[in-house]
This record gives C-alpha cells, sequence and structure tokens, in this order.
C-alpha cells in the first residue's frame, strides 16, 4: 500500500509517447551495437532471427522427409527416390536435432522469455546482461558447429545418438555432440539468468504469488535447464570421448553398457520434453486471463502444478526405455511414476478451461492459438498416457504411434504456444500491429494442416509402421500420402504466418501501448519498450486484475486508469 | 590469533582467522585419517567410511570456507537440491543396472547372488 | 554502443547515489551482490550435476565389477592423491583467506592470498602431470591409448599389456607406497604348489575354500596358452593366461563345492590379474576411461580456475576491490572451493578403493 502510495506521489502515469521518442530497437545504431548488446530485448532479438532460421531449416528437412515417403508409394516414380536412404537417415536425423536442440528449446525462453520475463517484473535487465548475451553466443556457436556437420558429412544418428551406432558411424558424430553441447551451455545459461533474475529483481509489492504464470513457467523451466542440462554436457563429453578417445563406457565391443548411455540421455531428454512445454503452458495461462478478461482460475494450482511437472520430470526418464534391455523393476517404477505426471498437466488444463467458463472469451489471434493448444496438448498428452502403460509401450514402442504423440505435444502444443505468445507479445515487441484476418487463416491452415499430418500417423503406428524407416509395406502408402498432404498445409500456414509477421514490420499499423487490456507489467511501457524498459516505475498490483484498463477506440488500445487500479488495489487488501 | 567474530560491516560475513584455521586442520585431520582407514581391512564398510569422511570435508567446505552457514538459506538449497537430484540419477541408474546386470553380462562374469 | 552503461549506471532511474561498481539494474550493493552469490550457487549445482554423470558412471562400473576397480586402482598413488588433496585443502584455505582480506580492504594480504592459491592450482597441476606422466610411461592412458585395450576380444598390444599386468600385479602386491614390479615376500599357500611359476599370484587368499578352488583351476591351465592368446610369446614368470576357462570355473566351483557363495573380492584385499575373470580383464581399460574422464575434467577446472584467480589478481592489484566491493573476489572464491570440494570426493572414490 505504501508503495502505492509512494509512486503516486512521484507524478503522473506514462500514457502515450510521441513518435519521437526513441525506443530499443532505433536506441542505438551499427551492427555492433546489435552484437555487444547487453539489453535483454535486442538479445531476445537477436534469438528470434536465429531460432526461426533454424526453424525454417529443420522445418525444410521435414517437408523433405515427407516428400520422400510421398514418393515411395508411386510405384511409377520410384527409381527417383532409389538409393535414397541414407539421405533420408541424414534428414530425419537433422530434423530432429536442429528441431529439438535450436528451436524448441531455445523458443520461449530465449525469444519470449527475455523479451518478455524483465518486463513482467518491471526490471531494467536480467540479473547478468552479460552472460545473457554469452548465451546467445554460445547459440551461434552450437549453430555453427551443426552447420558444420551439414557441410561435412551429415549425422544418421538420430538426433538421440543411441550407442553403440553412434560410435561405429563415420557420420560427424563428435562434431554434433560438440555442437550440442554448446547448445546446451546456451541453454544452462539463460536458466541461471532467469533464476536469479526472477529471486532477486522481483520489484517491491510483487511477492511470489503476485507473480505473473508465465514467469512461473519459465522458472519451472529454468531449474530442469539448471539441473538436467549438465548431465547431458557429461554424456555428449563421454560420447565424444567414446568416438574419438573409445574410451569404452558406452561401447558394449570394449566391455562398456549402451543401456547405460540411454541412461544417460534420457536423464536430460525426458526433462528437455517439459522445458519444451512448460514455458508454452506459461504463454496460455497469460492469453487465457487477457482474452477472457478474467482472473486465472486457480492461480496457485497452475503455479504450483509448473513446479510439480518440473520435478516429477526427473523421475519418468526411464519409459524411453521399455524396450531397451532396462529391468523389469525399473519397467515398472517409471510407468507408475509417469502415469502421475498427467496429474498436474491435467490440473492445468482443467483450470484454464474453468478460465474461460463465464469469461468474455474474445477470438483475437492468439487466443486461437490457445484454443488450438488446449486441443492439441491434450491429444498428446492422452496418448502419453497410453504410452506410459508398460504394455501398450512395447507394442507401440518405435512406431509411428510415438512419433505422432510427441509431434502433438512437442510441435502442435509447444509451436501453437509459442506462434500464440509472439502474436501477443508482437504489438510489444515491434510496436506494429499485424493483419489480424490473414493470421486467423494462418491459424486455421496451421490448425487444419498440423492434425491432417499428426492424427493419422496414430493409426500408421498402431497398424504397426514403425518409425525412421525410409520405406514402407504398400499398406501404409495412404497413411503416408495423406500426412504428406498434411504436412503441405501446415508447412503453407507456417510461411502465411512468416509473411504475415514481416508484412506487420513494413505496413502494421501503429500499435497502442496496450492492445489486449493486459494487466502484466509489460503492458506498462511503451510498444516498443525505451531502452530502460520503462519511463517510470509501473504499478504492481494484481496481475490479471484488467478492471482498471478501459477501452479507447481511437487507438483501439486500453488505456491505463491509475487512480481506478490503485482503488482496486486497496479493495483487493481489505 | 585475534578473532574478529563481529566485524561484519554490511555485505557478507567475514570469516574470523582462528575459524578458517580450524577448519584447514579439521579438513587435514580427516584427509589423514580417511587414508589411515584404508589400512584396515572393513570389508564394505571401507567405502562407505570413506563417503561418509568425504561428506564432512565438503560439509566443512561448504559451510565455512563458502560461507554457506551465514548465507541465505537458499543457496544451501540449491546445493542439496543439486545433491538430490544427482542422488536420484545414481541411485535408479545404479539399481537398474545392477538388476539388468545378469542379462547383458557374458557367463562367465555372472556371480550369483549372495544369499 | 554509448547505451551500454553496466558502469555508469547514469539511465536516469533513482536519486539515490549509484556506485561506480552498480550496475544499472540492481537498486542496491546488497542485491547485486546477493545476485551474483546466487548465481555462482545455481552455476555450482550446474557443475555438481555434470560432474554428477562421471560419478554415476564410476558407480555403477565400480557396483557391478568391483575387482576391476580393485585391481586398476593399483596404479594409482595413494600418497600423490593425498599430498594433492592437500594441496588443494591448503588453496581452499588461502582462497578463503583472501576473500577476508578482500572484505577487510586488506589490499596486501589479498594479493598474497590470490597468489598463495594461484600457486597451490599450479602445484596440484604439476603432481597430476607427475602422476599422468607415469600413467604414460606404463602406457595407461584411456580408450585406445591403453594397455588393456581390447580389439575383436584380442588385446591389441600384447607387449604393452604385459608391462601394465607386471606393472600393476607388482603395485598390488607391494602396496602402492613400491614403485612397479614390486613382489610380495611370501605367503603363496595353494598357489605355490600348484602353480609354482606364478610368482605374481594372490596372495592373500585367506578363504581357503577360494584359494584351494582356484589352485586347482590354475593348476591345469597349461602357460602354452600365453602366446595363442597374447598372439606372441610372454613372460611365463609374471604373467599368467588371461581370459581362459579356467578363470570361468574358479567362481563356479566355490559354489559347487563349497556349497556356500564367497566373493573372491571380498576375501582379500589385493587383486591380480589373474584373480579377474575373462569378461573383468577386458574391462579394466574402462576403470582407466573413468579415472582420466574425472580427474580431466577435474584438472580443466582446475586451470579455468586458475584463470579466474589470475584474472581477480589483476584487478585486484589494479585496486578494483574494496570493502565495499569484493563481490567478484568471493564469487571467484566459491568457485575454486567447488573445484576443491569436487576433489574431496574424488580423492577417496579412485585413490582409496579398497
Amino acid at each position: 500500500m505504501s508503495v502505492i502510495q509512494d509512486q503516486v506521489k512521484s507524478g503522473g502515469y506514462g500514457g502515450q509517447h510521441g513518435p519521437g521518442e526513441t525506443n530499443y530497437i532505433n536506441h542505438s545504431k551499427g551492427v555492433l551495437s546489435w552484437l555487444l548488446t547487453l539489453d535483454h530485448k535486442r538479445i531476445g532479438l537477436m534469438y528470434m532471427v536465429a531460432v526461426i532460421t533454424a526453424f525454417l531449416g529443420g522445418g525444410l528437412c521435414a517437408i523433405a522427409l515427407r516428400t520422400m515417403l510421398y514418393l515411395r508409394a508411386a510405384p511409377d516414380v520410384a527409381p527417383i527416390t532409389a538409393g535414397t536412404q541414407d539421405l533420408y537417415n541424414q534428414l530425419f536425423t537433422l530434423h530432429g536435432a536442429i528441431l529439438v536442440f535450436m528451436f524448441i528449446i531455445p523458443a520461449v525462453p530465449a525469444i519470449l522469455g527475455n523479451m518478455i520475463l524483465p518486463l513482467m517484473l518491471g526490471a531494467k535487465d536480467v540479473a547478468f546482461p552479460r552472460l545473457n548475451l554469452l548465451s546467445w553466443y554460445c547459440y551461434m556457436a552450437g549453430a555453427t558447429l551443426f552447420l558444420y556437420v551439414l557441410l561435412s558429412g551429415g549425422l544418421d544418428t538420430g538426433w538421440t545418438f543411441y550407442t553403440p551406432y553412434s560410435t561405429s558411424t563415420t557420420t560427424s558424430v563428435a562434431a554434433a555432440t560438440m555442437g550440442a553441447f554448446v547448445l546446451g551451455f546456451s541453454s544452462i545459461l539463460t536458466g541461471l539468468n532467469f533464476i536469479a533474475t526472477i529471486h532477486m529483481l522481483r520489484p517491491a509489492g510483487m511477492g511470489w504469488f503476485k507473480m505473473p504464470l508465465f514467469l512461473w513457467a519459465l522458472y519451472a523451466t529454468s531449474i530442469i535447464q539448471v539441473l538436467a542440462t549438465p548431465v547431458l554436457a557429461i554424456t555428449l563429453l563421454l560420447l565424444c570421448a567414446e568416438t574419438v578417445l573409445h574410451i569404452g563406457i558406452f561401447d558394449p565391443a570394449l566391455g562398456g553398457d549402451p543401456v547405460l548411455f540411454q541412461h544417460f540421455f534420457w536423464f536430460y531428454s525426458h526433462p528437455a520434453v517439459y522445458i519444451m512445454i512448460l514455458p508454452g503452458m506459461g504463454i496460455i495461462s497469460e492469453l487465457m486471463a487477457t482474452f477472457c478478461r478474467r482472473q486465472v482460475f486457480g492461480y496457485s494450482f497452475i503455479a504450483f502444478s509448473s513446479i510439480a511437472i518440473a520435478l516429477l520430470g526427473f523421475l519418468v526418464w526411464g519409459h524411453h526405455m521399455f524396450t531397451s534391455g532396462q529391468s523389469a523393476m525399473a519397467n515398472a517404477v517409471f510407468s507408475l511414476i509417469t502415469f502421475s505426471v498427467a496429474i498436474p498437466s491435467a490440473i492445468k488444463i482443467f483450470n484454464w478451461l474453468a478460465t474461460m467458463y463465464k469469461g468474455s472469451i474474445s477470438l483475437a489471434t492468439p487466443m486461437l492459438y490457445a484454443l488450438a493448444f488446449i486441443w492439441l496438448f491434450t491429444i498428446g498428452g492422452l496418448t502419453g498416457v497410453f504410452l506410459g502403460a508398460l504394455s501398450l509401450d512395447i507394442m507401440a514402442h518405435d512406431t509411428y504411434f510415438v512419433v505422432a504423440h510427441f509431434h502433438y505435444v512437442m510441435v502442435g502444443s509447444m509451436l501453437t504456444s509459442f506462434i500464440g505468445g509472439m502474436y501477443y507479445w508482437w504489438p510489444k515487441m515491434f510496436g506494429k500491429m499485424y493483419n489480424e484476418t490473414v493470421a486467423k487463416i494462418a491459424w486455421g491452415l496451421i490448425f487444419v494442416g498440423f492434425n491432417l499430418t499428426f492424427f493419422i500417423q496414430f493409426i500408421a503406428g498402431s497398424q504397426g509402421m514403425p518409425r525412421r524407416y525410409a520405406d514402407y509395406l504398400p499398406e501404409f502408402a495412404f497413411y503416408h500420402k495423406f500426412s504428406t498432404v498434411g504436412s503441405y498445409v501446415l508447412a503453407i500456414g507456417l510461411f502465411v504466418v512468416l509473411f504475415n509477421w514481416i508484412h506487420s514490420l513494413i505496413y502494421g499499423r501503429k500499435a497502442p501501448q496496450n492492445p489486449w487490456g493486459g494487466n502484466t507489467l509489460e503492458w506498462h511501457t511503451s510498444s516498443p519498450p525505451p531502452h530502460e524498459n520503462f519511463h517510470e516505475d509501473p504499478l504492481v498490483t494484481e496481475p490479471y486484475e484488467m478492471r482498471a484498463w478501459d477501452y479507447d477506440e481511437s487507438i483501439d488500445g486500453y488505456v491505463f486508469d491509475k487512480d481506478k487500479a490503485i482503488e482496486l488495489d486497496q479493495q483487493s487488501h481489505h | 590469533m585475534n578473532a574478529h567474530t563481529n566485524d561484519d560491516h554490511g555485505i557478507g560475513h567475514v570469516s574470523p582467522i582462528w575459524m578458517l584455521l580450524g577448519v584447514f586442520a579439521l579438513l587435514i585431520f580427516f584427509t589423514v585419517l580417511t587414508v589411515a582407514v584404508t589400512y584396515v581391512d572393513l570389508g564394505p564398510a571401507n567405502i562407505w567410511i570413506a563417503l561418509a569422511v568425504a561428506v564432512v570435508k565438503g560439509a566443512l567446505v561448504g559451510l565455512y570456507f563458502m560461507h554457506l552457514r551465514y548465507d541465505s538459506p537458499f543457496n544451501s538449497l540449491i546445493l542439496v537440491g543439486a545433491f538430490l537430484f544427482l542422488a536420484v540419477f545414481i541411485g535408479i541408474a545404479l539399481m537398474d543396472t545392477g538388476e539388468y546386470q545378469q542379462n547383458i553380462s557374458p557367463p562367465d562374469t555372472v556371480r550369483p547372488v549372495a544369499g | 554502443m554509448s547505451s551500454e552503461n553496466e558502469h555508469t549506471g547514469d539511465t536516469g532511474h533513482g536519486d539515490n547515489h549509484h556506485p561506480a561498481h552498480l550496475a544499472h539494474h540492481f537498486e542496491t550493493p546488497e542485491q547485486q551482490f546477493e545476485s551474483g552469490k546466487l548465481g555462482m550457487w545455481v552455476f555450482l549445482a550446474t557443475e555438481i550435476l555434470m560432474f554428477g554423470g562421471l560419478f554415476c558412471a564410476y558407480a555403477i562400473y565400480r557396483g557391478n565389477h568391483q575387482d576391476v576397480f580393485l585391481y586398476g586402482y593399483g596404479a594409482l598413488d595413494k600418497m600423490w592423491g593425498a599430498t594433492n588433496t592437500v594441496v588443494l585443502l591448503a588453496s581452499s584455505l588461502t582462497m578463503a583467506w583472501g576473500v577476508r582480506a578482500a572484505q577487510k580492504g586488506q589490499q596486501k594480504l589479498l594479493l598474497t592470498m590470490l597468489l598463495l592459491t594461484f600457486m597451490g592450482g599450479v602445484g596440484f597441476m604439476c603432481i597430476k602431470g607427475v602422476e599422468y606422466k607415469a600413467k604414460w610411461d606404463h602406457h595407461l592412458f584411456p580408450g585406445t591409448m591403453n594397455a588393456f585395450y581390447y580389439e575383436g576380444g584380442q588385446p591389441k598390444y600384447p607387449e604393452k599389456l604385459e608391462h601394465a599386468i607386471a606393472y600393476i600385479d607388482g603395485r598390488n602386491l607391494g602396496g602402492e607406497a613400491h614403485g612397479g614390479g614390486g613382489h610380495a615376500p611370501a605367503g603363496h599357500e595353494a598357489g605355490d604348489e600348484a602353480a609354482p611359476q606364478e610368482d605374481s599370484h594372490a596372495v592373500e587368499h585367506d578363504g581357503s575354500q577360494v584359494g584351494d578352488e582356484d589352485a586347482r583351476h590354475l593348476g591345469s591351465v597349461s602357460p602354452v596358452i600365453i602366446p595363442a592368446v597374447f598372439g606372441a610369446p610372454a613372460d611365463v614368470s609374471t604373467i599368467k593366461p588371461p581370459a581362459s576357462p579356467a578363470d570361468m570355473g574358479v567362481n563356479d566351483a566355490v559354489i559347487d563345492q563349497a556349497g556356500a557363495v564367497s566373493m573372491p573380492s571380498a576375501q582379500h584385499t589385493q587383486v591380480l590379474w589373474n584373480d579377474l575373470s575373462g569378461a573383468e580383464q577386458k574391462k579394466v581399460h574402462l576403470f582407466f576411461g573413468i579415472y582420466f574422464m574425472m580427474t580431466g575434467l577435474h584438472g580443466l577446472h582446475v586451470l579455468i580456475g586458475m584463470v579466474l584467480i589470475a584474472w581477480l589478481f589483476f584487478k585486484a592489484r589494479a585496486g578494483a576491490f574494496s570493502k565495499d566491493y569484493f563481490a567478484p573476489v568471493d564469487i571467484g572464491g566459491l568457485y575454486w572451493h567447488l573445484v576443491d570440494l569436487i576433489w574431496i570426493f574424488l580423492f577417496p572414490l579412485l585413490y582409496l578403493i579398497h
């Protein structure tokens, strides 16, 4: 209370800023002012360019894969694809490795987290701006190593680098593992920065339970990044030592234990699945609150379920190894704990649905993505429960059923939440609005295209189509053709999104400070924010108390009524 | 030794010299102890004694040299948390590899389980 | 670039005085200090988990192949390990003392302590170098460089293997204080009568069942196998046939005849080459792989720590630190102590295997 009154005394509230104002984008000029920047917003933008480029690369691999599988189905063109099996192996490896290590893991934390987290805290930057820049350079170094892999004979181990194949193949395993190792550092530095920032730079008046839920999700994500990624680092280091020196720890021919590699790998890579999905869930919580114009239902349940998912995520890695020779006892234990992850995930879904109930829902583009998320994540999550069941997994393991399952989670859910978040914060990041109609058309193409591509893969998988095969029996031709057509629709949708964004940068209408009426602190500064983030310290109240923002038709945005906000805040304290 | 026990001046805890030297003496004592113990055959107990001594030494370093005793408890939580997750990792991996060992080793290495 | 004001603190917020060392996004020096510390602790947690992977590999191989480790550790020198522990502990002391000096603004003492800490790192690396040199001399480097490396079920370097076996067997018999090639003076209760040529065979088989069965089987093995297995003549007086069916028989026989199960490794403290089963013999190089990965990664951290301390030293000499601003010394110190902490666990696990 006293905090608020101090702020009131300190003078008038931000409001609109004239066109002459500098913002973080035009604050200083020249390439070096970007490459040496310590500004979290600029680092976020640099991440955006790099990560979306990686997405394009990994996505094109996917289209090539689907096309190859389509051509297999046509006997008259079969010669075209003859002898391309090695290429196929390389493409699915690069598709997986690039998209996992260079897109899905950094996408939300490194782009939107970097951009929004300090703003949501009313802070001037993350706790360690230099480490933040270092993290981007680590990302670029890792990306360069992957580029080297691409040019030096490729990689055909699958993104999982399973031994003993990875220690015997002649492709660039050492360079790829080093690339992933360096990318891991980038991820660790981001997580470390976020933990310290959330702990140390919360403003006066923002207790843990007044934090926006996106920050809870990023915090949970950071815990995983910090605790799991080092194990990946040592795994990759050992694998590198294995391929270069043949120390033999993972190589059965040398007395080593290949199943141990899987333990090492999945101790990181299962929690990493939650690095991918948790920040997306955080975005959905924000979208639900803003576009239903309601307090999020069950705030603390959603907050704690993020932490619960992060912690439980460390106890289930063995469900990737049910058929790998893992012991029966471990299988049973891991299967049991796997089911328990469904509980916090379902808590989130139910709370979002309850938030929508009687909310005044506006179907803006970000909200459409949130709705798509709920649909896709429910399918992806529930099929995960199927696969957690030991007996069913023995049958479905390494089939397209698994492929469909994790694409529903890692692409369907994560990608929709990422794009939804990008649309939501786009006006804040660039100060430009996008074309709503085109954005909605793109959403439709993505949603339909995605389901066409992957739903049928559940069926193909349950019929026995194994994953990672360049060829298949004739009875699977229909599924593959269908899926490939779907993937084209999905790709077109994604390109329309890209077009929509670029178009907005050039021709977009100037964005108001707050186009959606959200009350988290990033909306309390201009769009785009100034270099130092805020013209004056923002007013910290309940994050989802949106009644103090009034719609102003002349700017097609919301205007803050500070007196009302203070009044509402005082009411909530009495 | 001059014992400045209360010369705090706002930032951080200043460790008195006697404490630093005392901790060092204890660490050396435990190092000698852990080496000495290896000359006595205590069967499987040896490794556990060695690890227990290492934990005590590690705790001394953490609490006094790294100021954890006087620090924000959250820093200790990070350290303990890291060890906890490590224990989960090593524990489960050890349990599982122990279980399946008989399936992967050639017959001449299989040792019957003592029972 | 004028905008990147880490040290200028003049972004126009706060009318309270903003010291030069306070970054613009922090309100108070305490907040900055605590943030730095928290960040370092989180980083140390990542270090612990990274080394944790190696400890996990260690635990799994040691847990499942006890004798391989009991055998391989014979190549390590307990006293060098203990000396290095003391060196590292001492450098931790000087580091902690240096932090104290920094906190109290004792510039000269800080420089001395940082220098001593750095010298501790140098001492540690030198001793490590001496140890690594011994490993190199006896062909015990990891992977394909290791004398115990097998290829297609055959030893890759028969002569080197012979040498390494003699070296480690000798040390295991004579205790780690002896140099290579030491021999036990007495105690060939069973081995003597059945296999007199086995100079270096298990001497402390005090469990008579094991000893007898061992002897019976060992006696039945002809030394003629040696050339066949090694592909080269071997010195029969020091080498016994590895990987022979007889070794496989040892354990089975123990159970069959004694009726009770006994683990040979629990019966005697010194494991010799011939106490290892054929499969275990092929795993000995794994011990060295793990040893070098663990000590190598740790050594790398010592080097990084030394760079850090050198940087602190030069910064301190330039007068960067004061009573009010010593965070880098404190945080750098945390890193150095962690390197020490990891060694505290590495030392007993690698050098004091029992």
